[in-house]
């Protein structure tokens, strides 16, 4: 935590993270309270359960980018606390998909496993979406404390799978859509920059020798 | 839209209808001149007709062809639309349907017929025919569906009313291509104008009919004023809106959605639970206000009066 930017005093950022983090919570747990906030008061128009869908898959997406975005923050605007609401913009990534599939599932389709069976293996948009949501499944699970002390060096090489879940996703909602790919594609372009400041600073890293400020960075990005 | 009006008011003390439904363009004009210049330019934009407001359509004969489900409500049918010249959101229509201006309507009809080539009235074309109200079940090819208490008159009566030659062995329908008023039209988002046909044997069929309203009122913009088709054994796609174009042609058309993406949406897009689409599977559907889905019904429960048409056919070749 000496990088250049660690600036601020260890307590004061102690202090404003704690501070912070029940406003991040209750951000991220905004659109679901608006979402029953409609299902109470009819709002949710006329198809409800695709209305559903479509609110709780939109912000998983947008969480899983958000959880992506945590590491270029702390590298390019040097603000190091922000990986200490990584965790929760992952979980809450992990609840709205939770909620997109269960929608799916339960309301639309009532558990029946054959349609779903077919869905899953012939809808390409279907499969994307469902593998997506599964590799989601242990990143959850091992996000605890004893989890990441328990698997130690295997924990970030396990948690790389965020990139291909992150990717699934957007493939997902390109393939859902029927004409106009102006939507997906701006969730691709966002995650491609994502991807791309990683791999610039990996062929960066590879050229030039690793400073041990950047090592220490890295250590604590667990 | 002229609909038939109580005799005994001689049409001379009725409002001329152009000045009826120019109103507010009236009104705003008139207001435009008391408060000069300034008030004028503060008006700007407001000069525009406003869609036609919704009558009443009386005298309508019930159908043998009708079913006794249970219908939607009419929010439902006004709020849930597809109809991509008003964007892509199934809200888009009823949230932009006054940018569109229906008043007056032309049909332009056309092709191998022995009635003359012309751009009809809205009134000419509808005049000769008696209205009835057609409770049809609507399947869109998203796996969802509606019943809608239509009221239009059968296609048929129209398509024999302009006399056609051997030669027509399809009818060509056109949607209003208007990207002024269109704002899906300005995006660009399918290959306007939007294009359906039928053949001429399903055009001829007695369960296609033209539609002018619903629930016993004229259509609003968003479910396609002034008139449009509907064909209710095939997924919605092909019942197009606000119809300004008929052709009677001797070749295939292709239709919009068919060569926006070739593969996924044929020509004859009959309702088939067998048969599925690349990303819905097509053997149920729910119905709007159901928890549950239904099963889908081969030809949306019209295989008695259409099936005989596709007698032979490969309809997993034939989409």
């Amino acid at each position: 935590m000496r990088g250049p930017a660690a600036r601020f005093p260890r307590m004061a950022t102690g202090f404003v993270v704690r501070r912070a983090k029940p406003f991040v919570f209750l951000a991220c747990l905004t659109p679901a309270l608006l979402l029953g906030w409609d299902a109470f008061t009819g709002g949710l128009g006329v198809n409800p359960i695709e209305d559903i869908t479509h609110r709780t898959g939109n912000w998983a997406l947008r969480l899983l980018l958000a959880t992506l975005a945590v590491t270029p923050v702390r590298r390019l605007a040097g603000w190091q606390a922000a990986i200490r609401f990584r965790r929760m913009l992952g979980l809450f990534a992990f609840f709205y998909a939770t909620l997109h599939f269960s929608t799916y599932l339960v309301f639309d389709h009532f558990f029946d496993l054959l349609l779903i069976l077919e869905d899953v293996a012939e809808r390409r948009y279907v499969t994307a979406g469902f593998f997506g949501f599964v590799l989601m499944i242990p990143l959850a699970v091992t996000s605890t404390r004893g989890w990441i002390r328990r698997l130690g060096r295997r924990w970030t090489a396990l948690h790389r799978l965020v990139y291909v879940s992150a990717a699934a996703a957007v493939v997902h909602f390109l393939w859902l859509v029927k004409i106009d790919l102006v939507e997906p594609l701006i969730y691709a372009a966002i995650l491609a920059g994502l991807l791309g400041v990683r791999a610039a600073r990996r062929y960066a890293g590879r050229t030039r020798p690793v400073q041990a400020e950047e090592g220490g960075a890295a250590q604590s990005a667990r | 839209m002229l609909i038939k009006q109580a005799p005994d008011i001689p049409s001379s003390e009725i409002t001329p209808e152009h000045v009826y439904y120019n109103r507010r363009q009236f009104m705003g004009a008139a207001s435009g001149a008391a408060l000069g210049a300034a008030g004028a330019a503060l008006l700007g934009g407001s000069g525009r007709v406003q869609a036609a407001p919704q009558e009443d359509i009386p005298d309508l004969k019930p159908s043998p062809f009708s079913t006794d489900e249970r219908l939607n409500s009419y929010e439902e049918i006004t709020s849930y639309n597809n109809f991509y010249e008003f964007g892509l959101d199934k809200e888009d229509p009823r949230r932009y349907a006054d940018d569109l201006t229906v008043e007056p309507w032309s049909v332009r009809v056309e092709g191998h017929i022995n009635r003359p080539a012309a751009d009809y009235a809205l009134e000419d074309i509808l005049q000769p025919h008696p209205f009835e109200e057609r409770i049809y079940r609507l399947r869109c090819v998203e796996a969802w569906s509606m019943v809608v208490p239509w009221v239009g008159f059968p296609l048929a009566d129209l398509v024999r009313r302009f006399e056609p030659t051997s030669r027509a062995r399809y009818v060509r329908f056109e949607t209003l291509y208007r990207p002024e008023e269109f704002r899906g039209q300005r995006r660009r988002n399918l290959d306007y104008p939007y294009v359906e046909a039928l053949r001429m044997d399903e055009a001829l069929n007695p369960l296609a009919i033209l539609v002018v309203g619903l629930y016993g009122k004229t259509l609003l913009n968003q479910n396609g004023a002034p008139l449009r088709l509907m064909v209710p054994w095939k997924y919605g796609f092909k019942s197009l809106k606000s119809i300004v174009k008929i052709q009677f042609v001797e070749e295939q058309p292709r239709n919009t959605w068919n060569v926006a993406i070739p593969h996924e949406y044929g020509f004859y897009a009959n309702v088939n639970p067998e048969v599925n689409h690349p990303r819905w599977s097509q053997a149920t559907e729910r119905r709007i206000g159901s928890f549950f889905r239904q099963r889908t019904q081969m030809f949306n429960g019209y295989a008695d009066q259409v099936a005989h048409m596709y007698a032979g056919m490969d309809l997993a070749a034939n989409y």
